[in-house]
């Protein structure tokens, strides 16, 4: 597993987004993938800046990887306030946006960017976000395995 | 991320060069802002040159197009954008709220 702890302020945004992408493309993950990890990724750090630590510069972003050929996970941890993504309200696109409140667009980017999205929280180890990318060939043949 | 308005005949054409995610979206903000500001409602997005957009980003142009499209004085149409930003876009649910051209000349010229 490889390790790296950003800090917690929206100039690592690109340094996190490129950590994550050179892990997706070890893993050969297609290029669509790719660019969804990075978004999705994205989306995550923004959060952890905006929502766990309520601004910049209040902790660390500690991001590593797991990496298996066409297949991605993404862990992050954070030390701010307990995330409850049940508490988020998952945004309704088909309304028009002048009438949408600017909440819950990142978290619904990753549920629909990454095969799974699973957060937790403890006292003792803060919020972990484990989210997995299975890439497009890897997709294929668990499909066809399926069949 | 580097920005650059170009004041136009009908419209004022403002070309986008890099990412729009939270570091970079109130530094876009800011500078839509002061264009609606001096009465420019008719604007024109080139995003040919950008690689990146967040949810923070999206929200930019959104803003952007409540104000431009207020009294129906204007409105926020965007060009050349990439396949990817395209995808966040359509994943925002945001696509049905702008006018999109493949180019840049398409988009200056319907207004």
């Amino acid at each position: 597993m490889r390790s790296i702890a950003f800090p917690g302020k929206f100039s690592s945004l690109s340094e996190i987004r490129e950590f994550f992408a050179r892990a997706a493309e070890e893993a050969a993950l297609d290029e669509k993938s790719i660019c969804e990890v990075e978004l999705a990724v994205d989306e995550a750090a923004s959060n952890i800046i905006d929502h766990a630590y309520e601004g910049e510069g209040k902790g660390d972003i500690e991001c590593s990887c797991e990496i298996e050929p066409g297949r991605l996970e993404v862990i992050m941890r954070d030390h701010g306030k307990a995330f409850d993504p049940k508490k988020v309200k998952t945004p309704n696109t088909r309304n028009n946006p002048r009438r949408r409140k600017q909440r819950g667009l990142g978290l619904h980017f990753m549920k629909s960017l990454m095969d799974s999205v699973e957060f937790s929280f403890s006292s003792k180890n803060g919020n972990e976000l484990r989210m997995v990318k299975i890439g497009k060939v890897l997709a294929d043949q668990e499909h066809t395995q399926q069949e | 991320m580097e920005i650059l308005s170009t004041a136009l005949k009908r419209c004022v054409l403002i070309n986008i060069n890099g990412r729009i995610d939270s570091e970079t979206a109130p530094h876009l903000q800011k500078a839509l802002n002061a264009l609606i500001d001096e009465g420019n409602y008719k604007l024109v997005l080139d995003l040919s040159k950008v690689d990146f957009i967040s949810s923070a980003g999206l929200w930019v142009l959104v803003n952007a197009q409540k104000k431009c499209k207020r009294f129906n004085r204007g409105e926020v149409v965007l060009a050349s954008i990439s396949q990817r930003i395209h995808a966040a876009l359509d994943l925002a649910g945001f696509i049905p709220y702008f006018k999109v051209f493949e180019d840049t000349a398409k988009a200056v010229g319907s207004f």
